[in-house]
């Protein structure tokens, strides 16, 4: 592997795991492809909802626990970066967001792209949750549904999606 | 993040995904994705530097109009400001990097609890 190859946390994840004895994590792998919704209308014209999993959360609202959290926060984009906080199991990879939220809850990108006309407008909450959950049966049946059912709500034309 | 986006869109809503783990994201096959090639946590962009965001978020929202395959992964083609970052990613020998699970809230400041049971919708 050259310096330049893109890091692969899936081997350094499991090894890490294996090392310290506990029993392995369970990856999610597709085995089919993706369906491929078209948006209907110009970026210029559409209603762009977001999702950030970084555990971002308003001051004011209720912060997320780390045993499987599948709540949602609304956080609005009108919330100044001192107002934004994080609880993520994962502490280490926040740093920096926790000095410039931005960083993975592109609050203040999408606001200059609305007020520039890029996307017609924005949802009025970035929705939010703490991606650190280890049940892909909890992820399906409490996660997705209250997301469309939040997304649906929003009535957006399509989602920005931020993984941490 | 990847069921998330392959959900919505499977019923009728078009998705783009950012992505920084490039390994995991081919894994879960989202429907459009764009690689920024940066440390976790800073997937939309670096920190302080909101041109940076800013190019970030609308190459990737493009995507929305531009991609016309299912599962295609568009590399941003980004490099982080310190060379060598990637072997702090990749070592295998530290112990576990998580916090404590349990169902306490876990404010990033103590006053954020105080602020939070003040208000009656705090949860939404």
């Amino acid at each position: 592997m050259t310096d330049s190859a893109p890091v692969r946390y899936i081997d350094g994840i499991t090894q890490r795991y294996t090392r310290l004895g506990y029993a392995p994590y369970r990856w999610y792998y597709a085995d089919d492809q993706p369906r491929l919704a078209r948006l209907n209308k110009p970026l210029a014209k559409a209603r762009i909802g977001a999702l950030t999993t970084s555990g971002a959360y308003a001051l004011g609202q209720v912060a997320y626990h780390y045993k499987d959290d599948t709540s949602v926060r609304a956080v609005p984009y009108s919330t100044p970066d001192s107002e934004m906080r994080f609880a993520h199991i994962t502490q280490n990879y926040l740093v920096n967001a926790k000095r410039d939220p931005n960083c993975i809850a592109p609050l203040g990108a999408l606001r200059t792209l609305e007020q520039e006309s890029v996307i017609g407008e924005l949802a009025d909450d970035m929705l939010s949750c703490m991606g650190g959950i280890y049940s892909q049966r909890r992820v399906r049946e409490e996660l997705i549904p209250e997301l469309h059912r939040r997304f649906a709500e929003q009535k957006v034309d399509a989602v920005l999606l931020v993984p941490m | 993040m990847s069921l998330v986006a392959r959900s919505l869109e499977a019923a009728g809503v078009p998705t783009v995904m950012m992505a920084s783990a490039l390994d995991i994201v081919e894994s879960g096959k989202p429907p459009r994705a764009a690689f920024v090639d940066y440390p976790l946590g800073h997937t939309c962009g670096k920190p302080f530097d909101a041109p940076d965001q800013l190019s970030v978020v609308r190459e990737t929202l493009h995507l929305l109009e531009t991609a016309t395959s299912p599962g295609h992964i568009v590399d941003l083609n980004r490099s982080w400001s310190v060379p060598d970052w990637r072997a702090s990613m990749m070592t295998t020998d530290s112990g576990d990097t998580r916090e404590a699970r349990d169902t306490t809230p876990q404010y990033q400041f103590d006053e954020d609890r105080r602020v939070a049971e003040s208000k009656s919708d705090a949860r939404t």
